[in-house]
This record gives structure tokens, C-alpha cells and sequence, in this order.
């Protein structure tokens, strides 16, 4: 187990590498000098080469890489070219907003995609299969973004029930605040409701189909000790698809983020896009990626302590 | 009545003979296919969502891109303009028509683009295995690194807005699944008897791909296929939701959502009416998807 271990980790560092490349190729793949575009062009060259030379972008290609790569493993971002805030600062506040909707949408998502997908599965072809499979397939399929702006038109325009916008102020009640927490988290949770609901469904199906759990039964065991067989066994691909939705949920609240004008880490990257705030835009992605690569490590470990059988 | 009677005797024809090589095995798909009402129904609305797409001049006489001052964000059911008016003025319905010219375009190029790279670079990880196979596989392995709608937003957004960025973006993420799909199968087809004995008898392996890699690589990858063509046609829209696909004033749904996203307290329903084409169209493509994959899949029908 522990040399399974090491070996993932060992595995994941070429691919961590990977990333830091992929990043910087694809802010770099656009022609021109990000300090060029950003300045205006009554700016005189004097400021520009001075600009340039303050946040390195005066250096050929390959050095740039290696100094902010080597500056990002120590934790040093440099500075926003928009606002000259260190990067930092501005990513934690903005990466704890998205965890705080991510792991709240993560854990309504998956413990209602379960329920739905153990109860199809336990209803297998009859109407209440075919309903969970439909709620389940309508989760897939919803547009998420029209989904947020469909749960505002009902709870904020058409009623007065709860906030349509922002976070609320510090000063507010906790009460007060968690109701702004409400609508971004439903939104999000739709998407993995639906997927690990159908997961679920299929992979108990295929568990229920296998000969153990006819030999389970006629062994004698209860009708509770089969479900708790057959639970284990469905485990680990259901395990690892909620790792990726967890990371989905991390790196992809972009969208309803923007509707919602959360302040999270998409809020931050869009408006880092919008601004061609270059620091920021490597930071955000590198950051986000490597959480999603740490992530999918961390199922994979999970798996294997669970399933002897993934550990060769 | 002959159709009665096909369809009872199918069962024991397919279970006399091997079936994922019986000469009658896409006959007795496409005889499930008809037989799952879900899946003709979804076909049917799709095909009507593709007509009122293409034939937009034929379904809707307004001009999409020609507004009026004082006819802005009319209701549902104005004279004229039945689905109502938009932020400027202009025929909802006629946008919605025009609209799913771009919004599926956007949605099914990026997943045929996907398909044949995806497609050619999982043979050629396959099959010739080794170095090159190992370095398409390590290098799709970077690309899984990231969230797919991260990776579609920023390179969208750092190659600049417009419709043929949105598609390189898309095209981009959904390579690299095709690619592991397309390997796996490729290894998994390259060891079986029939191929060895087929190139111990001198077959070229040109003719080996062509007869049994592609064969067996198709049908899974384009089951997948299907299945994306939800998820693109979502993350198009996205895209252009956020600002970063189509660009103003070309009518697509995305966009066309995120500039009636202001109006939502003056015309809140005709304000989520592209949303639900983009919901319509998404759904319609996985149930079409889920229908293909029930009928091709041997083991469930037995």
C-alpha cells in the first residue's frame, strides 16, 4: 500500500510539471508583449521598457519560465498588472469563497445522487427508477448558468425569498449570510447529483448482477449485511468520479460565479481574462490544476486502500 | 405484422451466432432503436430543433439583427413578435431560429474536430505502441490535469473572442478522452486471435486498422461522441455566456442569455428563453445518446 503510495506520487510530479508548462505556453501563446497591450499608446517607450523590466517581462521566454516557476513552488506569485496587489492575497481570499461553495455543493450533490442512484438500482425497471434516472439525466444536461438564472427569476425576482447577488457583508448575521449561500450551492450541486446518480445506478446494477451476491444471500445474510457487500464493491469508481467532480466543482464554478457575483477563484479568473492580467491568469490556472491533479492522487490512494485489487 | 414477427425471431437468430461480429448485429440495433419510444421522440424533437435551425428564414420572417427602439423587451405573445422582443428590440423567435445555426455548429464541430484527431492519435498509440505511444499518452495525461471547463475558458479567453476560438478551445479538451477511449481499444483489439492470425497470413497492417482496429474503435468512440455533443453544446454556450465565444450582434443562445441576464427583472420569462433551447437541445442529445448505447449494448437485451 505504502509503495503504491509513493509510486502515485512519484507519478504525478512529471505531470505537475506538464501543467506548469501548459500554462505558461498558453498565456505566452498570444504574439505580443502582455505589458504592450495593457499600456496606453500615448504611454511613452521609457515607461513601457520600465514596466516591462519591473514585473521581468523583459527576459527571453525560457528564463521567464524558470523564474516564475521557481518564484510559484516557493509561493510567490509577484504582483497583479492591473493593481500591483501581490497575487497571493488576492487568490487565497478568492480560491476560500470557492471552497466554501464547492464542498457545501459537493456534499449535497453526491448524498443526493447516491440516495437517487441506490433507489433506481433498488427499483430496477419499475416507475420510481424511471423517475430518479429521468431527475438524473435532467442534472446532466441543465446548462447550470441558465439553471442560477432561472433559480433567481424564482426566488428573487418573481418572490422575495432569498438574495440574488454577492455574498453579503461581514457585518450581517451569519443567518443573514448563509442565505446567500443558498441559490449558488442548489446550482451547483445539480451537475454532480446527476452524475454520480447515474454512476451509482449503473455500477450497483452491474454488482447486483454478479454471483457473489446471490451467494451472499443463499449463505444467509440479511438483507442489510448484502447492501453493506455490495456498497464496498461499488465504492471505488464512484469514489474516484466524486474526486473529479469535486475538482469540476473547484475549477468550473466560473460560470455560476459570474451569475451569482460570487467573489471565488472564477470570479477572479474572469476578470483577469478581461483585464489581460497575465500574473494572475498563471496563477489562478496553475493553482487550480494543480488541486485538481493533488485531488485525483488522493482518490487513487482511496481506491487502492479500499480495493486490494487497484494496488498491482 | 411481418414486423411482428422479424422482431420475435431476432432474439434466437442473435443468440445462435456471435454477436458482436453477426452480419445482423446493426439490424438488430436499429430494430431496438425502433422499438424505444424515448429515443424516437427525442430524434424527432432534435429534428426539429436542426429544421427550425437551418430553415430559419422559412419559420421566422423577422430580421434577427434588426432591432426597434420602442418595441424593446415586449412579453410573450406581442402581435408580431409571439415570443416576445429582445434588449433591442429584436424578434425573439426569429433569433431563437437563427441562433441554433451557431449554438449547434459550435456544439458538434468541436466534438468531430475531437474525433478524428482523438480518433487517429489513440490508433497510433495503440497500435504502434512504444515511444511515440507513451509520449501521446504522458502528454494526454497533462491535458486530463485540468478542470475541462477551466482549460476551455482560458484558452478561449487568452486567444481571443470569436467563434472559431470557442471551437479550437472545446476541440482542445475533448481530445484527450477520445484519445484514451480510442488506445484502449486499439490495445485491447491489436491482441485478439483473429487479428494475429490475420496478420500471420501477411495482411498489411493498413488493411488490419482499416478492417479490425477501426471497426471495433468506431462504434465506442462514437457512442462517447454523442454523449460530448451535450456537453459541448453546454460549454459552447458558456462560453458565449461569459463573452468569450460569439461575438455581438450574431444571434447564439449562450450569448443571447448573457445579454437578457440584464433584463430579468422587466421580462423575467423571456429572459430564460434561450436557456431552455440550449437545455432542450443538451437534453435531447443524451437521451439520444443513452438510447444508442442501451441498443448497441449486447449484454443489457438479452
Amino acid at each position: 500500500m505504502l509503495i503504491f503510495a509513493a509510486r502515485r506520487i512519484f507519478q504525478a510530479i512529471p505531470i505537475l510539471f506538464g501543467v506548469s508548462l501548459v500554462v505558461f505556453g498558453l498565456v505566452h501563446i498570444v504574439p505580443g508583449n502582455p505589458i504592450d497591450l495593457l499600456m496606453p499608446p500615448e504611454a511613452s517607450p521609457a515607461v513601457i521598457a520600465q514596466m516591462k523590466k519591473a514585473f521581468g517581462f523583459d527576459q527571453p521566454l525560457y528564463m521567464q519560465y524558470l523564474l516564475w516557476l521557481g518564484r510559484a513552488l516557493r509561493g510567490d506569485f509577484g504582483l497583479s498588472v492591473f493593481n500591483a496587489a501581490p497575487v497571493w492575497g488576492q487568490l487565497v481570499t478568492a480560491l476560500g469563497n470557492t471552497f466554501v461553495l464547492a464542498i457545501l455543493a459537493a456534499v449535497l450533490g453526491f448524498s443526493l445522487g447516491t440516495v437517487l442512484g441506490v433507489s433506481g438500482a433498488m427499483f430496477h425497471g419499475r416507475w420510481p427508477d424511471k423517475l430518479f434516472s429521468a431527475i438524473a439525466t435532467t442534472g446532466v444536461s441543465l446548462p447550470h448558468y441558465w439553471c442560477a438564472i432561472v433559480l433567481v427569476l424564482m426566488c428573487a425576482v418573481l418572490h422575495d425569498w432569498l438574495p440574488a447577488q454577492g455574498m453579503g457583508d461581514d457585518s450581517l448575521p451569519l443567518y443573514d449570510r448563509l442565505q446567500f449561500l443558498i441559490l449558488p450551492v442548489v446550482t451547483l450541486s445539480l451537475i454532480p447529483m446527476g452524475v454520480i446518480g447515474r454512476l451509482v445506478r449503473a455500477t450497483v446494477l452491474e454488482i447486483f448482477g454478479q454471483e457473489f451476491v446471490g451467494a451472499l444471500t443463499a449463505k444467509g445474510l440479511t438483507r442489510w449485511p448484502v447492501i453493506r457487500h455490495v456498497c464496498k464493491n461499488a465504492a471505488p469508481p464512484v469514489l474516484a468520479l466524486m474526486g473529479l467532480q469535486f475538482g469540476y466543482l473547484l475549477g468550473g464554478s466560473i460560470l455560476v460565479e459570474t451569475v451569482f457575483n460570487w467573489p471565488g477563484s472564477g470570479n477572479l479568473l474572469n476578470l483577469a481574462i478581461f483585464r489581460r492580467d497575465i500574473p494572475v491568469l498563471q496563477a489562478t490556472i496553475l493553482v487550480l490544476a494543480s488541486f485538481f491533479v493533488v485531488l485525483n492522487l488522493l482518490v487513487d490512494i482511496a481506491q487502492a486502500a479500499i480495493d486490494p485489487r487497484i494496488r498491482r | 405484422m411481418s414486423q411482428a414477427t422479424l422482431d420475435l425471431a431476432q432474439p434466437r437468430i442473435a443468440d445462435a451466432v456471435p454477436l458482436a461480429s453477426a452480419p445482423g448485429y446493426w439490424k438488430a440495433v436499429r430494430q431496438r432503436l425502433l422499438r424505444d419510444p424515448v429515443t424516437i421522440a427525442v430524434t424527432l424533437v432534435l429534428c426539429g430543433i436542426v429544421f427550425i435551425s437551418i430553415g430559419a428564414p422559412l419559420v421566422a420572417h423577422a430580421d434577427p439583427y434588426v432591432g426597434s427602439v420602442l418595441g424593446r423587451l415586449k412579453p410573450i405573445g406581442t402581435p408580431g413578435h409571439w415570443l416576445g422582443t429582445d434588449e433591442t428590440g429584436r424578434d425573439l423567435w426569429a433569433r431563437l431560429c437563427y441562433g441554433g445555426r451557431l449554438s449547434l455548429l459550435a456544439g458538434i464541430l468541436p466534438v468531430t474536430i475531437s474525433l478524428i484527431v482523438g480518433g487517429f492519435l489513440g490508433i497510433l498509440a495503440g497500435y504502434v505502441g512504444g515511444l511515440v505511444g507513451t509520449l501521446i499518452m504522458r502528454t494526454m495525461d497533462v491535458f486530463y490535469a485540468f478542470p475541462s471547463i477551466l482549460l476551455a475558458i482560458a484558452i478561449c479567453g487568452l486567444l481571443g473572442n470569436g467563434l472559431s476560438n470557442s471551437v479550437i478551445a472545446l476541440s482542445v479538451v475533448f481530445i484527450p478522452p477520445m484519445v484514451r477511449i480510442a488506445d484502449t481499444v486499439t490495445t485491447q483489439a491489436r491482441q485478439l486471435d483473429f487479428v494475429e492470425a490475420a496478420r500471420a497470413s501477411g495482411t498489411t497492417t493498413m488493411q488490419i486498422i482499416r478492417y479490425h482496429v477501426l471497426a471495433n474503435v468506431l462504434g465506442s468512440i462514437l457512442v462517447y461522441a454523442t454523449s460530448l455533443i451535450s456537453v459541448s453544446i453546454i460549454l459552447s454556450a458558456g462560453l458565449s455566456f461569459l463573452g468569450l465565444g460569439v461575438t455581438p450582434p450574431q444571434p447564439e443562445w449562450g450569448l443571447m442569455l448573457n445579454s437578457l441576464r440584464q433584463a430579468i427583472y422587466v421580462q423575467p420569462y423571456v429572459a430564460a428563453l434561450p436557456g431552455v433551447m440550449i437545455f432542450v437541445t443538451s437534453m435531447c442529445f443524451n437521451l439520444v445518446s443513452d438510447g444508442f448505447r442501451s441498443a448497441m449494448d449486447v449484454r443489457l437485451n438479452k
